[in-house]
This record gives structure tokens, sequence and C-alpha cells, in this order.
């Protein structure tokens, strides 16, 4: 089995906010993420698949298609959107770095023939990142 | 569904390997330059990795406001531009980054309940760094 990872950036705005909460809870749980007007971030994603060797060409993965799955499922979607109000996932989840990552997983994991998906990782900060292995 | 976040903090600290079980000749042939008495300084980045399931009101595993808290009060006050041998935890434990992982994920283990702990990893350098995950055999460390 080998591994292979792909890093692609994207920029986008997002705020936090649980319409269930009052506001003041909001205020209390999400801090300065929770100013409607939003805030933005420079995300760094990447992607690791995993898989045999294909004896014929010497890839786990053509990696072309990996970035044109990735372009057209999540940096088409992402890059340079305000999540909560763009991103369909987004309308009812709160645009975390954790729901990032698994929104990710859920929109490359169906698309991914010969390789499987190992791990998405989320940069949202260079200090800060999450990781999803698609456990329930 | 189980994430794992991390977190990433610096601090700088000095120490000095030396070993009372050893001799003069040894304690200079095992720590070499790190021997010194006088001590020399690092500036340290810990990596702080929790996982648990995404709280589903809040999209998060923890507040990381929590986690910020907790590191900065029970590791970064205590070692930050502190002399690691002159500190309690090292009184009798040499501090090299091994020990020092395994000090700061104790530390963490009894003071941050929001969360599972699941590692901690600590660069000395640019080029050495170390992983502690408690006493587990294997560990997610990709």
């Amino acid at each position: 089995m080998v591994y292979l990872t792909r890093k692609a950036e994207f920029s986008a705005s997002h705020y936090y906010h649980n319409p269930e909460f009052s506001a003041e809870e909001n205020r209390r749980i999400f801090g300065k993420c929770n100013n409607p007007n939003g805030h933005g971030h420079n995300y760094t994603l990447e992607v690791t698949v995993k898989g045999e060797v294909d004896p014929r060409s010497g890839f786990v993965v053509d990696l072309k298609e990996l970035k044109e799955i990735l372009n057209r499922e999540v940096l088409d979607a992402m890059d340079h959107r305000f999540l909560n109000k763009e991103v369909p996932e987004f309308f009812t989840r709160i645009p975390t770095t954790e729901n990032l990552a698994i929104a990710v997983w859920q929109r490359l994991a169906p698309k991914l023939r010969a390789a499987k998906l190992h791990r998405v990782r989320v940069y949202e900060t260079p200090d800060l990142f999450v990781d999803f292995y698609g456990e329930a | 569904m189980k994430a794992y976040l991390t977190r990433r903090y610096r601090f700088s600290a000095s120490h000095r390997l030396h070993s009372d079980a050893m001799s003069e000749a040894e304690n200079a042939a095992t720590y070499g330059k790190c021997n010194n008495p006088h001590g020399h300084g690092h500036n340290y980045a810990l990596e702080v990795t929790v996982s648990g399931p995404v709280e589903e009101s809040t999209g998060m595993i923890c507040n990381l406001v929590d986690l910020d808290r907790t590191v900065r009060c029970e590791v970064l006050e205590r070692f930050d531009l502190q002399n690691l041998n002159s500190t309690k935890e090292f009184s009798a434990n040499i501090p090299t980054t091994e020990n020092l992982c395994e000090t700061i994920y104790d530390i963490l283990q009894r003071s941050f309940p929001h969360a599972h702990l699941e590692k901690v990893r600590i660069e000395e350098t640019m080029l050495n760094s170390f992983e502690y995950a408690g006493k587990k055999e294997n560990f997610v460390n990709w």
C-alpha cells in the first residue's frame, strides 16, 4: 500500500453561529468568530489517498485526475466564497475546520475510483489543522 | 463523526543534559555538547492533538479557547523562558525532548477534560521532532 498526498490552497470567509442558541450564547461560545459579517482564512488542504501501485503506470492514482476532481468538487465550490452563504453543507452546519474536513471528505470519497481516500487535512492557519479519516 | 484537531504552540527554554548516574566521562560521551554545564536553549514548537466526535451544535471537537487556556496556563507558563533543569518536573528527570514530550502529555492528560488527548509532538529544532501518545503502542501519526 502506498499513500499519496496532494496539497491545494483556497481562501474563503465564514462565521460561526447556531440559530438555536441565544445571541448571548453565540457570543460566549464562538467569540469573535460570531461576527455575522464574517472573516476569512487562507486554507491549505491536504488530501491523502492510498492504494496499490498499478504495475503498468507505476501510479497509485493519476495525479491529473485527482487534481481535476479536487478542483471540480472542492476548490470551484469553496475558493473565494462565503462558506455560510454559498456552500450548501454550511447552510445548516457550522463551517468550523472540523466540518470543513468532513465536507471535503464527503465530496471526494464517492468520486475516487482507483485509489481510496485515506485522510483529509485542513489547515485553517499554519497553527491549526484538523484531520478526518472518515470515522463514524 | 470523529475528527482530530492539532494546535501548534511555541516556547523557548534552556536545558542541560546530564545524568548523576554517569561518570563525567560517560556524560561527556553520551550528551556531547548538550552536557555543557552552563546549558543552552531551543525554540521549541509544541503540537497538541485532541480527538473526539464533532459536536453538532457547535461544529467543534472542543472549544479552542479552552485548549489554548489550558496549554498556556499548564505548559507555556511553566516552561517558556525557563531553564528546564530548574523546574520541579525535571529536578530528578533529564530534560531531553523525549522526557519533555511525556511530561507535557501527562500534564495535559490531567488538566484537559474537554476532549481525548491523542498525542503531543515537539520539535526541538527544525531537524528533530518527538511524539508521545501515551502508553498505547500504535497511534495515528500521519
